[in-house]
């Protein structure tokens, strides 16, 4: 296919260019980690705990051991003795977290043993022979039961149910809403969802008693990931190799299976043979520790009778689960965005992560933001409503104007550029918004329930970690670095280092592209390979939407290395001064006299073999390393918790149009725009990819998607049968209008995208739904909004006004 | 291991296999593990997901939701035997690259196969007849959009004679 100039005159940049990773991919020769196939490699399976709540009496694993090609039966006794702790987030040092419960089971689906055998079969045939007497405990299921005092504590020796609780105020909250014209208060509900990959979470290991190193190969996209399963097995970190060049299918923030790793890295170790584990799809759902938010927020909002919103109240009570890890940081990151796209000067947050009997949270896509901004844009909707006034008036009114920029909000993080109003009327301009008013008209004319939602969504991005540090003084990580290294080869070409794997985010293309574009070089032929652990330079993986910021950064900054040493080398060569010369196309020649030049070859062929040709100082070899910190750093905070979260900040806006049929209760989404700008796009087929994706996994957590318990704590949606992951039939056809504020702190001016489209989404879905059944006079402001759901409120209505 | 053992013989991917596995193999274990063609994925194992789709006798089945034993006497394609004779990427293998109508590529497979049956079945596509077509195999990264562009991208090529 044609490639398309950039519009930013970029060379390739912006353009339309295939990936790097697609033809693996649809010829079948992805690399995931059940492709794993180590030589003598067992098999895992585990047991469970069926009660949410209970004492371990006794184990019986001798009917299993005796089952012919079982090797081993690990017990949390064994293993709780031979590892440490798992990590966690929040100051909560009584929280400890393993692979395998002992004395005690806190959730229905906690692993209680693992099975090693020949094949999975054997292996689950054996496991339902483990015999375990549990002694029921008490349990709490509900969050807010939770929190009250004589509530069943999840983990006694931690003295509460509380993880984490603060109430940050910042601005002149109180005098804000004594002062404003009106004031309301309301809930919002987020519903508990995950990312749901496809591929389930899957890690083989192997020992090499030998060399005392352990090889890992996993699904896995996680910070200080070989660092965390280290420290659990209590090996040195250079004594773990994680293989990066694992494909991971799908994660979305949520792979995170280090309780997964340590098991099974124990178990290579202690049998001495390869060893996988591959979670089937009720492990995942259940005891893979790899649920998301559950979240109510209590809002109040002052406001003016012209619309202007002067301050906001939001008390934020997350239901984590059984254990910590990092999910009570969740509700940290928001705090960078917390007045959404908006001018609210004043600001109260009071966020508690409460515990329970029930799976725990894991990092989901956005790390908590987009239940802030469902929150956010229902009380935006709710004040226009209360108002009657329009609700893109209100917006517009509110929202940060351009020439704003640097915006800095009450929570102590800067804004770095944006255009929300631009963006907004590009939305509304493509769907036609007069039109589609008048199609909501006519269909509410005609007895339909219709309904046109809006959101205007921020997606903060370039991760750097600042919630660690405000949520736990004891952290003091400040730096977030990733990086990349560029090697040119005698053969003059060119490879790039990463050093984390990829879930489907197109790393490959994006480095490449970057090293093509600085080198003036065809990406296509730039080849990037994932490193392992041991030979790879720092990185804090994929997470916060950072990979576009901070490993392209990081490429661009390796490869213009690369690009002053053939400068350099040409200098030395010419006897004159680099400023003298001219680079084009990996070509260096003194300016104006493009005859006086040294090609590519040529220069590569000198740092190579010519020492005598090069210049005094420079290494010889042709690579550079490139580490790169957060624009803007984490900062640590002030006493009163304000501080610079993530550096960039892309903007989101969501127009649908959404009828519910009455009878039943189901929605359908009949049109779908989306404004975004996430600054300069490195590969528009890849940013787009992901705000569809983003689009439709907001629509299943708007709608459909839940892991719902009963009143007994056990898991009621364990399978793709009663957890819905929306269809090509359920997502309607989406459009994407793109505009672009470039970042004023990134190489390119680029963004991040890897959380779009969710974090704008299910506002937006809420509030058409809302503006569906407003003529009914009723209201919903739980997610999922599932058919049930709907249909209760609209046979609600139908009786009141019977 | 006691477990019986039965003998079955397949054609897959156009060459002719033959094994002795329990009754109780899946078709897509038999397939991943014995044949090592891990080109088809597992992501439910319940027959919702449409990860593990290949083709029966040319018809898209699900091959989590049958035994080995079953594909006795059958035809079997996979993901690694949709590129042309050459080696080649088929036209819509292509398309597919062309549209980027995928992310980390778990489901591409099944939805590779899925949309071969379609195409085959039908030249020329509606939008919705596509949707409904894929309306049995979940992504969760694409959002379909771009999928569903791959394949009236291919379908348009196809009936231009493009291979
Ligand atoms: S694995 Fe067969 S349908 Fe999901
Ligand atoms: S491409 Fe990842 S699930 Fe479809």
């Amino acid at each position: 296919m044609a490639e398309e100039k950039s519009p930013s005159g970029f060379r390739y940049i912006g353009t339309k260019r295939r990936t790097k990773e697609d033809p693996r991919f649809v010829t079948g020769r992805g690399h995931y980690a059940a492709d794993i196939a180590l030589p003598g490699m067992k098999h895992i399976a585990l047991v469970a705990s069926p009660h949410p709540s209970a004492r371990i009496v006794s184990i019986n694993t001798k009917p299993a051991l005796a089952v012919p090609g079982v090797l081993y039966v690990l017990t949390g006794e064994e293993f709780q003795g031979g590892t440490d702790a798992l990590y966690v987030g929040v100051d909560a040092p009584k929280v400890t977290r393993y692979a395998l419960a002992r004395g005690i089971v806190r959730y229905a689906g906690e692993w209680v043993a693992a099975v090693v055998a020949d094949t999975r079969a054997i292996a689950e045939d054996a496991a339902e022979l483990v015999e375990v007497e549990y002694e029921s405990l008490p349990y709490v299921i509900d969050p807010e039961a939770a929190l009250a005092p004589d509530a069943h504590l999840v983990h006694k020796a931690h003295g509460s149910n509380v993880l984490y609780h603060r109430k940050f105020v910042w601005g002149p909250v109180e005098e804000a809403f004594a002062k404003a014209d009106h004031k309301l208060a309301f809930r919002a509900t987020w519903g508990r969802s995950s990312t749901v990959p496809i591929e389930t979470f899957g890690v083989a290991a192997q020992w090499d008693a030998g060399t005392g190193l352990l090889d890992i190969w996993a699904s896995i996209q996680m910070p200080k990931f070989p660092d965390q399963a280290a420290r659990a097995l209590k090996l040195p970190g250079n004594a773990v190799r994680v293989h990066f060049d694992v494909d991971v299918g799908g994660s979305y923030g949520l792979k995170r299976g280090i309780k997964h790793t340590v098991l099974v890295g124990f178990l290579a170790k202690r049998l001495g043979v390869p060893v996988r584990l591959i979670e089937d799809r009720l492990e995942n759902m259940r005891g893979g520790d790899m649920h998301g938010p559950d979240r109510f927020f209590d809002m109040q909002v002052a406001f003016d009778r012209d619309g202007t919103i002067r301050a906001l109240k939001i008390r934020a009570v997350d239901d984590v689960g059984a254990y910590a890890g990092r999910s009570p940081l969740q509700l940290g990151k928001p705090v960078g965005a917390i007045c959404g796209p908006y001018q609210i000067r004043a600001i109260e947050y009071e966020p508690t992560s409460v515990m329970t009997n029930k799976t725990p949270q894991e990092a989901v896509r956005g790390f908590g933001q987009a239940p802030t901004n469902f929150a956010l844009e229902r009380a935006m909707d709710r004040v226009a409503r209360y108002l009657k006034m329009d609700r893109i008036e209100l917006r517009r009114k509110n929202l940060i104007r351009k020439d704003q920029f640097p915006y800095l909000i009450p929570s102590g993080t800067s804004y770095d550029s944006g255009d929300y109003h631009a963006v907004l009327d590009k939305a509304l301009a493509a769907i036609d918004y007069p039109a589609l008013e008048r199609e909501r008209d006519e269909a509410r004319k005609a007895g339909r329930l219709a309904g046109i939602g809006i959101s205007t969504c921020l997606e903060p991005s370039g991760g750097n970690t600042s919630f660690e540090i405000l949520f736990n003084p004891k952290n003091e990580t400040t730096t977030w670095m990733d990086s990349c290294l560029v090697r040119v080869d005698l053969s003059g070409s060119i490879t790039g280092l990463m050093n984390t794997s990829s879930s489907g985010q197109g790393h490959e293309t994006l480095v490449s592209t970057v090293i093509g574009e600085v080198l003036e070089r065809d990406p296509a032929a730039i080849r990037v390979i994932h490193a392992d652990s041991l030979s790879a330079l720092p990185s804090n993986s994929p997470v916060g939407s950072r990979m576009a910021i901070m490993l392209g950064g990081a490429a661009a900054g390796a490869a213009r290395k690369i690009k002053d040493t053939l400068v350099a080398i040409a200098a030395h060569n010419f006897e004159c001064s680099p400023q003298d010369l001219e680079y084009r196309d990996g070509n260096v020649n003194v300016k104006g006299v493009p005859s006086k030049v040294l090609t590519w070859d040529q220069l590569v062929e000198i740092a190579h073999r010519k020492y005598h040709q090069m210049p005094p100082g420079i290494e010889p070899g042709l690579q550079a390393k490139f580490v790169w910190e957060v624009p803007t750093g984490p900062t640590v905070p002030t006493p009163d918790g304000r501080v610079q979260m993530y550096p960039c900040y892309s903007f989101e806006t969501h127009i649908v149009y959404v009828e519910i049929d009455p009878d039943t209760g189901k929605p359908s989404l009949k049109r779908y725009v989306c404004g975004h700008d996430c600054g300069v796009m490195i590969n528009p087929d890849i940013v787009h990819g992901m705000t569809y994706g983003g689009i439709a996994h907001g629509i299943g957590a708007s709608l459909y998607e839940k892991f719902a318990y009963t009143e007994d704590g056990q898991l009621a949606s364990g399978t793709f049968m009663d957890y819905l992951i929306p269809s090509a039939m359920e997502v309607p056809d989406i459009h994407i209008v793109d505009h672009c504020t470039p970042s004023p702190l990134t190489t390119f001016g680029q963004k991040g995208s890897g959380e779009a489209g969710y974090l704008g989404a299910p506002a937006a879905i809420a509030n058409a739904v809302n503006d569906a059944l407003d003529p009914l006079g009723v209201s919903i402001d739980t997610l999922p909004m599932s058919h049930l759901a709907l249909w209760e409120r609209i046979s609600s209505a139908a009786k009141k006004s019977a | 291991m006691s477990e019986k053992l039965y003998s079955i013989s397949v054609e897959v991917n156009g060459v002719a296999r033959s094994a002795h596995v329990p009754a109780r193999l899946s078709l897509v274990d038999w397939l991943r593990d014995d044949l090592r063609l891990t080109g088809t994925h597992v992501g439910c194992e319940h027959g919702i997901c449409g990860a593990c789709s290949i083709m029966l006798d040319g018809e898209p089945v699900r091959s989590c939701l049958m035994y080995a034993v079953q594909a006795d006497g059958h035809r079997v394609t996979t993901v690694e035997g949709l590129a042309n004779p050459d080696g080649s990427m088929s036209v819509l293998q292509d398309s597919f690259c062309k549209c980027h109508a995928m992310q980390c590529g778990y489901c591409t497979p099944g939805m590779l196969i899925a949309a071969k049956g379609l195409l085959e079945a039908n030249r020329h596509p509606s939008d919705t007849e596509i949707r409904a077509a894929i309306g049995g195999n979940l992504c969760r990264c694409t959002g379909y959009q771009q999928i569903v562009d791959a394949i009236h991208d291919a379908a348009r090529r196809m009936a231009s004679g493009a291979k």
